[in-house]
């Protein structure tokens, strides 16, 4: 087995006002050329993970405990200029709306050109050729042209394949994906995962992928995190989650989603609403939610139990719920 | 294959939105149709699902049907009135009939006012009962929707997601309209609240014998709720048939597309399947021929040059494409 | 990732006017501005009973003197007590405010209401308002007391037909905002007549802003009264504004600088304190604009 490019330990994030924690004892790692699928809710903290692990937290937000691991190199411990560094040479993040990751007033190619003049050091004639061959590597159509397009000039799933091509133009080594298919129609979300998955195998990329759609999940995803009011509910390869989901959560989530074929029954909800943060449940936080919740639930935040290999759950009744 | 007549009907179907634009505002700039001849007949009791991505005109038409956009073309008509004809004053008393539940649980809900007043203020706008029918009837109206009644004095903010979903359904409710539009209704909720949602959507269509339009992206979503399914496309339905037909044997190669772009329902069953190439065209300009021959796999000479027109399939099956329509579209790949 | 509310029927139902108070109650700016208005606004409602002498009253005995234990603030040149009519002056200058105010937020919010909610009545309305801020305010005023005469009532006129433009803009902006958001169309759907949706849909939920803007108004009127005073066109002499005591001290500038430097610091103590307030206004209830 590959050492892990990624490897995120106890990690707890916290509002820096009230020390209300976002975030509590998240650990995760990831090989190169895997893709690992974080999924939550709305309150759950998956995009502050994201931004966590690439330095990137806003000022009301603070990291209060945990490692975050690159290549063996302690990043917590690197000033933010050495974290502003490594961010644009291995790690690079993709967002939900590529708009606003955009700067408006310049042309897309010349926003890759920079990078690619910037981080490695080519000339203007060679950042051209390669920013060329990059739009037609992320299937942009008349790459030429586009190259000399304003953001607005583009379409939703064109803007996604820039913002792609920004990323990768550092040949990052781990990349982050926050929601980058949400903002998008179905058909193009199909083009844009479809070239996700390509770029991922083509370049042994470590692909960290943030989404609330488990449909996203089975797409794209080896292993998968799944995550709830900002603590890990279950880890597992992907097919067993789908499969042999062993946490309540996971369990209510999948059996509460519509699904494309198979009857139409009554579809399983989970009553009630996610914690909001500052007023979590002493236990486990899914406890109030919970139809198999126990005494011990109410009491302490559950440990990750193994319940096979590469499977834990946080959950005191891992075994007997079967 | 329908006995009575449609609870709302309508046909030819237009919305024209004039480009904003010009010299300090004076002129208009190009026009987008945004509904482009839309026939569409909804029975009582039933759901129809009306899918398309985005800028195909299915809020459009939504929000025609209840004439709170005034169409510029073709002729609603709700239990055979016809809607169109009705002077402003008309149409405000029409209302009670007729309502919408919106997708965004934050700008569905005036953040001044409590949920009480929200409720009641179709009574009062409509000359109902007293204040204290109103106290009975927000009462009555939060039990429906499963909120506590103390909800009456509370404010939006204090709300979540679902729980503002649920006044927004009380509101619309209140009036004890036939007919309902959700646009996009549980699109901006969690997955697991989106199913509480749903279930109370359908738990009251079976309570109070509603007739919902159920306007989503979410092909899931309207698979689930819906007894039959249209699919727009750039401002025409390209395709309507019952829920388990369509899903089973979608005949339009747009149909076919959309559902083979839906993320799978587990991991492993995914095999490479033929992806649409490029972006939906602008609504600007006016189209010869088929809305999707510049996507389509399938297309021909002809596709770019006539407009296919609806072909009726057995079992209330309708297809708008000339290959369907002669029978020389390579067979479905079946999604399963 | 931010996280959403539940409704938890334990806490006491929220008060909107209630929490908004105590949150301004919390902001420095608002705590240390309504300080300075409210004691500029009780000096104006008290003047008959605190100020020392009649601020009209001649005493040639005393003209022109430095202020001294008797009269604080000095005397002009025709003897009268400068603490007196700077006291008075701030009732006319609160007055002259205060109905700027009014009137500005009356039809400002009418004519951006209109702009902003009936469509089509948008580009002749707004074309015109913006002619209007072409104007320099004080030009504007100039040819109003020219035509009207110089007059307190003139003033008001003038200053409102100079802010109200601004304001019209600021309340068309929050409408048209504010009228694209589904509860609007939601009031339509339940059969809501127009007016009714302008007036408990959009306008409610465009007071913020305003509000802020009369704040500025009315600081922007108190100084417009001493530049038109200044020039000869503010309200007529005998009776003291703030502005036409600095006007009428102006001649005396190098030896009796106490006739302008006094109404001087009440201008700046109370355009300061209605400065503060409109800047914390701001913090508080702007941010719930964004629905």
């Amino acid at each position: 087995m590959p050492a892990p490019l990624l490897r995120v330990d106890g990690l707890e994030v916290a509002l820096a006002s009230t020390g209300a924690t976002i975030i509590e004892e998240v650990s995760l790692s990831l090989e190169p050329g895997e893709t690992l699928g974080v999924v939550g809710e709305s309150g759950s903290g998956k995009s502050v993970l994201a931004l966590t692990v690439m330095g990137l937290l806003p000022r009301a937000l603070a990291r209060t405990r945990g490692n975050i691991q690159l290549g063996g190199d302690e990043l917590t411990t690197l000033s933010p200029d050495a974290w502003r560094d490594r961010r644009g040479r291995d790690m690079a993040m993709i967002f939900q709306e590529p708009m606003t990751a955009l700067n408006p007033v310049m042309r897309v190619g010349h926003q890759v050109e920079e990078v690619l003049m910037n981080r490695r050091g080519m000339s203007a004639g060679d950042a051209r050729r390669r920013a060329t061959a990059l739009f037609e590597r992320v299937e942009i159509p008349e790459p030429a042209r586009r190259l000399a397009a304003f953001p607005h000039e583009l379409s939703g799933g064109m803007r996604q394949r820039v913002m792609i091509t920004i990323a990768l133009a550092a040949e990052p080594r781990l990349l982050i994906a926050d929601e980058p298919t949400t903002a998008l129609d179905v058909t193009i979300q199909a083009q844009i995962l479809d070239l996700l998955r390509d770029l991922q195998k083509e370049r042994g990329l470590a692909l960290l992928l943030i989404t609330h759609d488990l449909g996203v999940i089975a797409e794209i995803t080896d292993r998968v995190l799944v995550l709830y009011a900002g603590r890990v509910a279950e880890v597992a390869p992907a097919r067993l989650i789908f499969d042999a989901p062993a946490h309540p959560y996971t369990r209510a989530l999948l059996a509460s989603r519509p699904a494309l074929t198979g009857p139409r029954d009554r579809l399983v909800s989970i009553e009630g609403a996610v914690p909001s943060v500052g007023a979590m449940p002493p236990g486990c936080r899914f406890a109030p939610r919970c139809s198999f919740a126990i005494g011990p639930c109410m009491t302490a935040p559950p440990a990750l139990i193994a319940c096979a290999e590469r499977h834990a759950a946080a959950c005191v009744r891992v075994g007997e719920l079967g | 294959m329908r006995a009575a007549a449609p609870l709302v009907e309508a046909s030819g179907l237009a919305k024209t939105f004039a480009g904003r634009g010009g010299v300090l505002g004076f002129g208009a700039g190009p026009s987008v149709r945004a509904v482009d001849g839309v026939d569409i007949a909804i029975d009582k009791g039933e759901t129809l699902g009306l899918v398309g991505e985005s800028g195909c005109g299915k809020s459009t038409t939504g929000r025609l049907l209840l004439r709170l956009i005034e169409p510029s073309a073709g002729v609603i008509r709700f239990r055979g009135e016809e809607l169109s004809g009705l002077s402003k004053a008309e149409l405000r008393r029409f209302r009670r009939h007729m309502q919408i539940i919106f997708q965004d649980p934050y700008g569905s809900l005036n953040p001044r006012m409590t949920v009480g007043d929200m409720i009641a203020e179709a009574l009062v706008i409509h000359g109902e009962g007293d204040r204290g029918d109103r106290v009975r009837v927000v009462a009555d109206m939060l039990d429906l929707v499963r909120l506590p009644r103390a909800a009456a004095q509370r404010y939006p903010h204090e709300f979540s997601g679902g729980q503002r979903q649920r006044v927004g359904i009380a509101r619309a409710l209140t009036l004890r309209p036939e007919f309902v539009v959700c646009d996009e209704a549980v699109s901006a909720l969690d997955v697991s609240v989106q199913a509480q949602i749903i279930n109370l959507l359908q738990d009251l269509q079976r309570e109070l014998g509603l007739t919902y339009l159920f306007i989503s992206h979410n092909l899931a979503v309207v698979r689930h709720i819906s007894n039959r399914v249209s699919v727009m496309y750039l401002g025409r339905i390209v395709e309507t048939a019952p829920t388990d037909e369509l899903f089973r044997k979608p005949e339009h190669p747009y149909t076919r597309a959309l559902l083979s772009a839906v993320p799978v329902d587990r991991p492993g069953t995914a095999s490479r399947r033929t992806r649409l190439k490029g972006d939906l065209p602008g609504a600007a300009s006016r189209i010869v021929g088929c809305r999707f021959a510049t996507r389509c796999p399938h297309v021909q000479d002809r596709c770019r040059q006539s407009d296919p027109a609806p072909t009726q399939l057995p079992g209330g099956h309708e297809v708008a494409c000339h290959r369907v329509a002669d029978g020389t579209l390579p067979a479905t790949e079946s999604i399963v | 990732m931010t996280a959403e509310a539940v409704l938890d029927l334990s806490h006491p139902p929220s008060k909107p006017f209630r929490e908004t108070l105590a949150r301004l109650l919390g902001h420095r700016s608002f705590v240390i501005g309504g300080f300075l208005v409210l004691i500029v606004l009780i000096i104006a409602l008290t003047a008959d009973l605190i100020a020392p002498f009649d601020p009209l009253r001649n005493a040639a005995r005393v003209r022109l003197r430095a202020p001294d234990s008797v009269y604080w603030f000095g005397t002009d040149h025709f003897g009268r007590d400068i603490l007196s009519r700077v006291i008075h002056g701030a009732r006319i200058s609160l007055i002259i405010g205060g109905a700027t105010v009014l009137m500005t937020g009356l039809f400002g919010t009418l004519i951006g209401a209109v702009a902003g909610f009936f469509r089509p009545l948008d580009n002749p309305i707004m074309r015109l308002m913006d002619a209007l801020m072409a104007f320099p305010a004080i030009l504007l005023a100039l040819t109003v007391a020219a035509v009207l005469g110089a007059s307190v009532v003139n003033v008001i006129i003038a200053l409102s037909i100079a802010t109200a433009p601004h304001t019209a803009r600021i309340v068309r902006a929050s409408v048209l905002v504010i009228r694209e958001l589904e509860f609007v169309e939601a009031a339509r759907a339940l059969g809501a007549s127009e007016a009714r949706i302008l007036l408990r849909h959009v306008l409610v939920n465009a007071l913020g802003p305003l509000i802020v803007r009369l704040t500025y108004v009315f600081a922007i009127a108190i100084l417009a009264e001493a530049a038109l005073s200044f020039i000869g066109v503010g309200p007529p002499p005998p009776a003291p504004s703030f502005g036409n005591i600095i006007a009428n001290g102006r001649d005396f500038m190098v030896v009796a600088p106490w006739i302008t430097i006094f109404p001087g610091l009440a201008i700046i103590v109370t355009v300061l304190g209605l400065n503060l307030l409109g800047d914390a206004l701001r913090d508080v209830l702007d941010p719930r604009m964004k629905v």
